[in-house]
């Protein structure tokens, strides 16, 4: 037998939590959640699973197929299991004015990765527009934001997460 | 020399507490909530439309006129809705974020007032999925407006129910797009709607939705409080209130700014309380004025006022109030790139001639840029731009939204203003500015 998607306490988890974004919606709307209950079963799984996305569309009563559909086209949703850390970099104008390629590249050499290359550690990769145009450079890790990066400060982060 | 006369928006910004229920309510927080219940909601609405207050999401539409599109109970049953746009992803833009890291509860005041005119007993606020912090702190006063009774059966303690809701995106630029946020709130991909019928028509869930940016709907608590004369004689022109602008790229002190209507790019770039001018020895070359959707305009263009009407006679617009500033050092090709690149990526892939010819304008940019460009790329660029959307007028594209515009006008804009630059790239067959760093470019100290 398979391994179950969930432990009893993820289960709980995401019950519950589907009950209460299922209760923002008209109770005609189900598939309204959609985003949100996959964002649920990603923050509880670090991504989306077969089984966790064949469960989601089947408790908003729609279809695998729909909910596949949402899940690539967003680019926050994994439907590939990611690194460890997901390192998204702002390559935009103001950012790259401001030095962000020549930090995609450090990046690109400490972590011995090139960007857009999923390896089991790290995610690196570029992304658009983080409204910290004013604060640049910046990139996420995992969802976490840090702005007004220099070598130092970029030293420090990556020095936490290995 | 254009003064700002008083701060509106960051009025309480470094008050301290002031994104907690308490710390707003010390400062009169919910006073004008609690006010607007009192009004016929028509009343607020007329008040709107005199304030001269205009869309902060890009477009600059009038909110007063927008909400007057909600047709009237007695001709539409449906319940309506109002959609707060939180998405900020227009490239170059942050404001809204600070909104709601500062003052959250000065936007749910807004929601509150802007539901009561409506007749909207919901409300959703659609953030992009990125605003992990942003986002935390207005979960964080949604839930404490509820347990103090502001919000929920009885708003303010009277009989009319408002639920307000945050919704977080997942990272897509579309989604900014009202027809696609739309899409999105309903557990879509982000396909943008064809329009007419217009969302304050058939909206969210087929019913009447208005959609408004987060600054527009945080200006409402002013203009209850202070009145709708004061709002217009704040601003410049047909546009009330003040601003916030975004200033970035190759300035001494980038920022996040306040600004009077009638303040010129110049005086956002040098004056002493915004950029403070540009790096010691850099001059500037180019500024994207509104967010990287609106043509990029030259050094000779910088007289031009912050105000939405303003930027016509340029061909370019006020956007999201995001300022981008290029010096002489920069590659206008590699600009051109990176803009192009963005709406690339960002298309919905719904239209054809967007699907196909962004992409397009990307790679020929990029050619150009690493010196394998030839003459008759320049014209073919022209020609994938205007057919993505036809100049003149600006703004008719071909396209189902306006992102088609968005790409194209910016494109044909570089090419036109910087035509040297692209043709000494292509006789050089290199970048003229060198290996990296391109100026700025690559520089990371
Ligand atoms: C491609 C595209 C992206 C947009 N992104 C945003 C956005 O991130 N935030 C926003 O408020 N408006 C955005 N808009 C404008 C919205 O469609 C809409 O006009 C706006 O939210 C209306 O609010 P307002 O009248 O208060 O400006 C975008 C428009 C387009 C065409
Ligand atoms: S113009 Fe582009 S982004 Fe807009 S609907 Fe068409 S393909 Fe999608
Ligand atoms: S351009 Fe990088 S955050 Fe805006």
């Amino acid at each position: 037998m398979s391994e179950p998607l969930f432990t009893a306490d993820e289960q709980k988890k995401f019950d519950a939590g589907l009950a209460e974004l299922l209760s923002h919606y008209p109770p005609d709307r189900k598939l309204a959640a959609m985003l949100p209950a996959l964002r649920l079963l990603q923050s509880l799984k670090t991504w989306l699973p077969p089984e966790g996305m064949q469960l989601v569309a089947q408790r908003l009563e729609s279809t695998v197929e729909a909910a596949y559909e949402v899940a690539t086209f967003y680019v926050m949703f994994h439907t590939k299991k990611p690194g460890t850390y997901v390192i998204d970099v702002c390559t935009n104008l103001a950012c790259a004015l401001r030095g962000a390629e020549g930090m995609l590249s450090y990046l690109e050499q400490k972590l011995a990765t090139k960007s857009g290359e999923n390896t089991p550690k790290y995610f690196l990769r570029e992304t658009e527009c983080l409204a910290s145009c004013a604060t640049a450079p910046c990139l996420q890790v995992n969802e976490d934001h840090h702005e007004n990066l220099t070598k130092a400060k970029v030293d420090a982060l990556l020095e936490k997460l290995s | 020399m254009s003064v700002l006369a008083e701060k509106v928006m960051t009025r309480d910004w470094d008050k301290p507490g002031q994104n907690t229920l308490a710390g707003y309510q010390k400062n009169g927080g919910y006073q004008q909530l609690k006010k607007a219940l009192t009004m016929q909601p028509a009343a607020i609405t007329d008040e709107v439309k005199k304030s001269g207050l205009r869309g902060r999401g890009g477009a600059g539409f009038p909110t007063g006129l927008k909400w007057s599109f909600v047709p009237s109970l007695e001709k539409n049953t449906k319940p309506r809705y109002l959609a707060v746009n939180a998405d900020e992803s227009e490239p170059g833009t942050a404001k809204d974020r600070f909104i709601l890291e500062n003052d959250p509860h000065l936007l749910l005041e807004g929601i509150g007032i802007t539901c009561f005119a409506l007749g909207a007993h919901a409300c959703y606020i659609y953030a992009r999925g990125e605003f992990k912090y942003p986002s935390a702190v207005l979960d964080k006063a949604i839930a404490e407006a509820y347990a103090a009774g502001i919000f929920g059966k009885k708003l303010m303690g009277t009989d009319y129910e408002l639920n307000v809701y945050q919704v977080r995106g997942a990272g897509a630029y579309i989604c900014g797009e009202e027809t696609a946020l739309l899409e999105s709130l309903e557990g879509k991909k982000g396909w943008p709607r064809l329009k007419p019928p217009f969302p304050a028509v058939v909206g969210l869930f087929g019913c009447p939705t208005v959609v408004n940016n987060v600054e527009t709907i945080a200006a409402l608590p002013r203009i209850i409080e202070k009145g709708s004369d004061w709002f217009m004689k704040l601003g410049t022109g047909k546009s009330g209130g003040t601003r916030l602008v975004t200033l970035s790229g190759s300035v001494n002190r980038p920022g996040t700014y306040e600004v009077a209507m009638d303040t010129s790019l110049r005086e956002l770039i040098y004056d002493k309380a915004y950029g403070q001018g540009m790096p010691a020895g850099r001059s500037v070359k180019a500024v994207v004025p509104g967010g990287s959707s609106a043509p990029v305009l030259t050094a000779n263009e910088l007289d031009v006022k912050l105000e939405f009407d303003a930027f016509k006679p340029t061909n370019s617009m006020a956007g999201s109030g995001g300022v981008m500033v290029m010096d002489d050092t920069t590659c206008i090709v590699r600009c051109a790139w990176r803009v192009a690149r963005f709406y690339a990526e960002e298309s919905c892939g719904q239209c054809t001639p967007c699907r196909e010819g962004q992409p397009w304008l990307s790679r020929l940019f990029r050619k150009i840029e690493e010196g394998r460009g030839e003459l008759a790329d320049l014209d073919t660029i022209e020609q994938v731009a205007r057919g993505i959307a036809p100049w003149p007028p600006i703004g008719l594209g071909t396209t189902i939204c306006a992102l088609g515009d968005a790409g194209a006008l910016p494109a044909q804009a570089f090419l036109t203003k910087f035509r040297k630059e692209f043709e000494d790239h292509i006789a050089q067959k290199c970048c003229p500015h060198g290996a990296a760093p391109w100026g700025f470019f690559g520089e990371f100290k």
